[in-house]
C-alpha cells in the first residue's frame, strides 16, 4: 500500500512527486508511456510565462505568477536549461496598442511591475529581425524559455533518487475506492502493470486526467484535446530572435510565437485546432502552412530551408478554460489537476506545493531529513571549453568519443543517460537526456551508432532496440535472412 | 600545441586526394584527421560499382575506389589521425580535435576542408503526418545495410529520385525488400541516368516523377505513405492521392555540403552551394584555407572529387610552402540556365596548366549548347543533345585560353540555343 500514487510523469505529476519526496512517504507515479514527459510535456513551446495573460484571479493566473518565479532555483537544484530571456508581444495597427494595455494592465493585476510598451524603434533595436509592420510591443522581462522534457525528467530523476517509484508501461484500467478491514479508504488501481493501492490518488493524468476522474467521481469533466504544430530550425538561425515573441491575440485568432528555444534552435507556432483523437499526433499541410504564414506576419523573413523538424503536441483543454486544481468534492482523497494547458508549464512548480499542501493536510507526513534538492551534474561535452574537455577526457575516455556530430553529444553521456534513474531504453528517451540526434542531421549520422551502444549496454539484440517504447523498432531482420523462404 | 604544415579535415575520398596532392607537391608535414575508426567516408558503404571509370579506366566499387587511394596516402606515408572530431578552428587556422586522448591543438599552415556532405532530413521538406520509427535517410538505411548488415525494413517507397535513393531501392531489393516505388517531385530525376536503368528500370521499380510524399501514417511503427502528383508549381494535385502501405520510407532529397566549421574558421559560404566561395586553387575566403569535394559543391562522381582534391592539396601545401598565390581574379558567372560555377573566381596567374569549370543547370535542356565567354567572347562551345541538372558539367580550359584572360572582366559559363 503506498500513501500516494501519482498519475502521469508529466511536468505536473513529476513536480508533484518531487515535492512529496520531501516527506517520509511511500509514493509511486504510474504511467502509461515508457518515460517521463512523452506526450504534452515533450511537445510544446517550451515557454515559461511571465504571466499577463491569464484572468486575474483565476487559477491559471495565480499558479503561473508564483511558479514563475520558482524556476531560477529549480533550474539550479536540477540543472536543466532555462533561460530568462523576456517575451514582447507585438502590435501591428493602432488597434493593438490597446490590447496591449489591456494586457500590461492585467499584467500588473497578476502581480507583475516590470510591464511596459516600447515603439518601434526600441523593438527593431532589440530585436532587428521582426517585421517593419509591427509598430509597438509589450515587453515582458521575467518571460522565460524552459526544455520541458529536460525539466520533467529532473525533477522525475530528483523524485526518484529521493525514494519516489516510477511504473512505466502501466495504463491505468480501472479505478476504485474500497474500505479496508480497518474501516479506513484507499484506492485501487489496476493497470497493465498490475494492481496498485494507495491512500490518496493524484490525478496528474494531462490529456486523460477527465477519465481518471470520471472513474471514481460523480463530478464528471471532459478533456478536449487541442492540437498545436510547430516547426523547428536549425540552432544556425538561434540569432533570429532573443525574446520571445508573441502577437497581439485579435479576431485572426491568438497568433503564434516564434522564440529561442532554451538549447539554441528557433521554434514557431503552435496553431491551434480541436481535434477527436487523444492520440493523433500528426501534424498536417494545413497545420504547418498555417505555422508559417502567421509566423511571416511577426518576421521580415523567415528562413525554411532551416526547418529541422515539425512536430504537433495536444493541449489537455477544459471547456471552463481554467485549471481544476484541488481535491475533488466528492471523493476525499482524489486530488485532481485537470485542464492544466498554457500556462501549465510555467506553473507546474506551484502545482506540485499546492498538492503536496493538500496532501499533507491528509496524511500529516513527517519531513524527510535526508531529502536532496539537487540531482547530480552531467556534463555536456558542448558547453565546455577545450580545458574543461581535456580534464572530463582524462578522468573517462568516453568523453572523447564524439556520437553525436550535431550537438557534439559524447558516448560518455549516452552512458550515463542509458545508466540514469529512471532506466531509459529508447532512443527518443536518450535524445531528450542529451540532445544526441536533435540536431540539424537528425540523427542520420548517429542513429547505428546509437543503436549500438544502447543495444550493447541493455545487452539487448539491435532490432529489440526502440524509437520510442511499443512497437517502434528500427531495424526488421538481418540482411538476407527473409530472402531465403522465397527460394526454397 | 603542435605545427603542422598541411592539416586536412576529413579523411574521405576528397581528403585522402587532397593529403595525396599535398605529399606529391612536397609538403613537408601533413595530416588527415578523420573522426570514423577508418578512411574512405562514405565509400565504405558504397559496395556498388560505377566508381574510377575516369581516374582508373575501370568500374570499381566505392570501397575498391577508396582502398586504391588509401594504398597510395599510406605509400607516401601519410600520417592519419582517426577517431578524431575537429570541434574548432579558428582564421588563424588553429585546430582542434577530440579523441579519446584528449583534445590536441594543432597549428596549421594551411587547413584543407573535406568534410563532405549530409542527407537532408525529413523536417526540411515538411512533410505531414506521423512521427514514426521506419524513416530514414537512404546514406543511414545504406549504412545500416551495408555496413552493419541490417535491414530496416521489408516494404519500401523512397522519396527523392537522387543516387543514393536510386542506388538504396535497388539494394534493398536484392536483400529481400519490396519496393514499391520512388518517388520524385521534380519532373526529371536528380540521379544519374545510368542508375535509373541499372537500380530501377533493371528491377522493375517504378519511377513516378512530379510525384511526392504529402503524408506520412503509423502509430508505432510507419504504416504507409500517400503519394500525390504535384502541379508544375510543386503543389500536391488532392485528387491524385492515394496511399501506399510500406513500413519504410527512404528518403533521397538532397545532400548539403557540412560547413559549420568552414563558418567557425570565418569561410564565406555560397548559398547557391552551400559550399565555400574558391578561386582557381580552391581556396576559400580566407587564406592559407582550402576546400575541396562535396564541402564545396555536391558531386555525383567520385573521380571529379578526386582531381579537385589532388589540385587543393597541392596549392595547399604550395601556401604552406610560402607560395602566395596571387589576390583577386576574374568572376566566374553563372549564366543562362547555370544554377552555379565552382570556381568563384580566377586568377590567370595562379593557373599552372588547365582549369575545370563544374557547373550545375537550372533545369533539363535538349539540344542546347554550353558556352564559356571571356566578355562577349566565346572561347568554348559545345553541343548536348541532353543537359540536366542531376549530372554535374565540366568544361576544361587550357593554359591557351586562360592566358586570354588577361584583359577581360568576367567568364560567363551558360546555356545557350543550339
Amino acid at each position: 500500500m503506498f500513501d500516494c500514487m501519482i498519475i502521469g510523469a508529466g511536468v505536473v505529476g513529476c513536480s508533484i512527486a518531487r515535492e512529496l519526496s520531501r516527506y517520509n512517504l511511500d509514493l509511486c507515479v504510474l504511467d502509461k508511456e515508457e518515460d517521463a514527459a512523452c506526450v504534452t510535456s515533450k511537445a510544446n513551446s517550451g515557454i515559461v510565462h511571465a504571466g499577463y495573460d491569464a484572468e486575474p484571479g483565476s487559477c491559471k493566473a495565480l499558479f503561473n505568477a508564483r511558479g514563475q518565479r520558482m524556476f531560477e532555483k529549480l533550474s539550479r537544484e536540477l540543472d536543466f536549461p532555462f533561460k530568462r530571456c523576456g517575451s514582447i508581444v507585438l502590435g501591428f495597427k493602432e488597434d493593438d496598442i490597446a490590447v496591449l494595455n489591456s494586457l500590461m494592465e492585467r499584467g500588473t493585476k497578476n502581480g507583475l511591475d516590470d510591464l511596459r510598451i516600447i515603439g518601434k524603434e526600441e523593438l527593431s533595436l532589440i530585436e532587428p529581425n521582426i517585421s517593419e509592420n509591427a509598430v509597438a510591443a509589450l515587453l515582458a522581462p521575467s518571460g522565460g524559455i524552459v526544455s520541458p522534457y529536460e525539466m520533467t525528467i529532473a525533477l522525475a530523476e530528483n523524485a526518484t533518487q529521493n525514494g519516489v517509484k516510477f511504473f512505466f508501461g502501466a495504463k491505468v484500467q480501472s479505478l476504485e475506492k474500497l474500505s479496508g478491514r480497518s474501516g479506513g479508504e484507499f484506492f485501487r488501481a489496476k493497470t497493465s502493470k498490475g494492481c496498485f493501492e494507495s491512500k490518496i490518488v493524484i490525478n496528474a493524468a494531462g490529456l486523460f486526467a477527465d477519465e481518471i476522474n470520471n472513474m471514481l467521481s460523480a463530478i464528471k469533466f471532459k478533456v478536449i484535446p487541442r492540437k498545436g504544430e510547430y516547426c523547428l530550425l536549425d540552432s544556425s538561425e538561434a540569432g533570429l530572435v532573443s525574446h520571445t515573441v508573441f502577437q497581439t491575440p485579435g479576431p485572426m485568432g491568438k497568433g503564434v510565437l516564434a522564440t529561442q528555444t532554451a538549447d539554441g534552435n528557433i521554434l514557431l507556432g503552435p496553431t491551434s485546432k480541436d481535434v477527436l483523437d487523444k492520440e493523433d499526433f500528426s501534424t498536417t499541410s494545413d497545420g504547418l502552412s498555417e505555422v508559417l504564414a502567421k509566423a511571416s506576419r511577426s518576421l521580415k523573413k523567415i528562413p525554411t530551408d532551416k526547418i529541422i523538424t515539425s512536430f504537433a503536441g495536444l493541449r489537455a483543454h477544459v471547456e471552463s478554460d481554467d485549471f481544476i486544481a484541488g481535491e475533488s468534492e466528492d471523493v476525499k482523497g482524489l486530488i485532481n489537476f485537470i485542464g492544466i494547458e498554457s500556462p501549465g508549464l510555467s506553473a507546474a512548480p506551484a502545482l506540485g506545493e499546492k498538492a503536496a499542501q493538500i496532501a499533507c493536510a491528509i496524511l500529516s507526513p513527517p519531513r524527510k531529513h535526508s531529502f536532496n534538492p539537487f540531482r547530480p551534474k552531467t556534463p555536456r561535452f558542448r558547453e565546455l571549453s577545450n580545458q574543461e574537455r581535456q580534464a572530463l577526457i582524462e578522468g573517462d575516455p568516453n568523453y572523447g568519443k564524439i556520437i553525436c556530430r550535431c550537438e557534439k553529444v559524447s558516448k560518455a553521456e549516452i552512458l550515463a543517460a542509458l545508466r540514469s534513474p529512471l532506466k531509459p531504453s529508447s532512443l527518443d528517451a536518450i535524445k531528450r537526456r542529451t540532445r544526441v540526434g536533435m540536431g540539424r542531421c537528425q540523427s542520420g549520422f548517429c542513429m547505428m551508432k546509437l543503436v549500438g551502444i544502447i543495444s550493447e549496454e541493455l545487452g539487448a539484440s539491435p532490432d529489440a532496440v526502440t524509437k520510442f517504447g511499443g512497437a517502434s523498432t528500427l531495424l526488421v531482420c538481418r540482411n538476407k535472412s527473409e530472402l531465403k523462404e522465397e527460394f526454397e | 600545441m603542435k605545427a603542422v604544415d598541411v592539416v586536412i579535415i576529413g579523411g574521405g575520398p576528397a581528403g585522402l586526394a587532397a593529403a595525396i596532392g599535398a605529399k606529391n607537391a612536397g609538403a613537408g608535414s601533413i595530416l588527415v584527421i578523420e573522426r570514423d575508426s577508418r578512411l574512405g567516408g562514405i565509400l565504405n558503404q558504397c559496395i556498388h560499382n560505377g566508381f574510377g571509370l575516369h581516374t582508373f579506366n575501370e568500374e570499381l566499387t566505392g570501397s575498391e575506389y577508396s582502398a586504391r587511394y588509401e594504398a597510395m596516402a599510406r605509400d607516401l606515408g601519410v600520417p592519419v589521425l582517426l577517431n578524431s572530431m575537429v570541434v574548432d578552428i579558428t582564421p588563424d587556422r588553429r585546430v582542434f580535435a577530440v579523441n579519446e586522448r584528449g583534445v590536441q591543438e594543432l597549428q596549421a599552415k594551411a587547413v584543407v576542408l573535406a568534410m563532405g556532405c549530409r542527407e537532408r532530413p525529413r523536417g526540411s521538406l515538411n512533410i505531414a503526418g506521423s512521427r514514426t520509427a521506419g524513416i530514414f535517410t537512404a546514406g543511414t538505411a545504406q549504412k545500416f545495410v551495408n555496413i552493419d548488415g541490417w535491414m530496416p525494413g521489408r516494404e519500401v517507397v523512397v522519396l527523392g529520385s537522387g543516387d543514393i535513393g536510386l542506388i538504396m531501392a535497388r539494394r534493398m531489393t536484392l536483400e529481400g525488400a519490396s519496393v514499391k516505388a520512388v518517388a520524385e517531385v521534380m519532373p526529371y530525376s536528380g540521379g544519374l541516368k545510368r542508375n535509373i536503368v541499372q537500380c530501377l528500370d533493371d528491377f522493375g521499380i517504378p519511377l513516378l516523377l512530379s510525384h511526392t510524399v504529402i503524408e506520412i501514417f503509423g502509430k508505432d511503427r510507419l504504416s504507409g505513405v500517400a503519394i500525390a502528383e504535384v502541379d508544375e508549381s510543386r503543389k500536391p494535385i488532392e485528387k491524385t492521392r492515394r496511399l501506399v502501405p510500406c513500413d519504410t520510407l527512404l528518403l533521397s532529397v538532397g545532400l548539403i555540403p557540412e560547413n559549420e566549421l568552414s563558418k567557425m574558421a570565418g569561410v564565406k559560404l555560397s548559398p547557391a552551394t552551400g559550399g565555400p566561395y574558391v578561386n582557381e586553387s580552391f581556396q576559400t575566403s580566407v587564406e592559407g584555407i582550402f576546400a575541396c569535394g562535396n564541402v564545396l559543391h555536391v558531386h555525383d562522381l567520385v573521380d571529379f572529387v578526386s582531381e579537385e582534391s589532388e589540385i587543393a592539396g597541392a596549392n595547399a601545401a604550395g601556401y604552406a610552402m610560402g607560395r602566395g598565390l596571387s589576390g583577386g581574379g576574374i568572376p566566374v558567372i553563372a549564366g543562362n540556365g547555370v544554377r552555379y560555377c565552382v570556381p568563384w573566381h580566377i586568377n590567370p596567374d595562379n593557373v599552372i596548366d588547365k582549369i575545370s569549370l563544374r557547373f550545375r543547370v537550372t533545369g533539363v535542356y535538349r539540344n542546347s549548347r554550353v558556352s564559356v565567354r571571356f566578355d562577349d567572347n566565346q572561347v568554348f562551345g559545345r553541343k548536348s543533345m541532353i543537359l540536366t541538372p542531376g549530372e554535374m558539367e565540366s568544361v576544361t580550359l587550357k593554359k591557351e585560353t586562360i592566358a586570354k584572360l588577361a584583359s577581360a572582366k568576367k567568364i560567363t559559363v551558360s546555356v545557350e540555343e543550339g
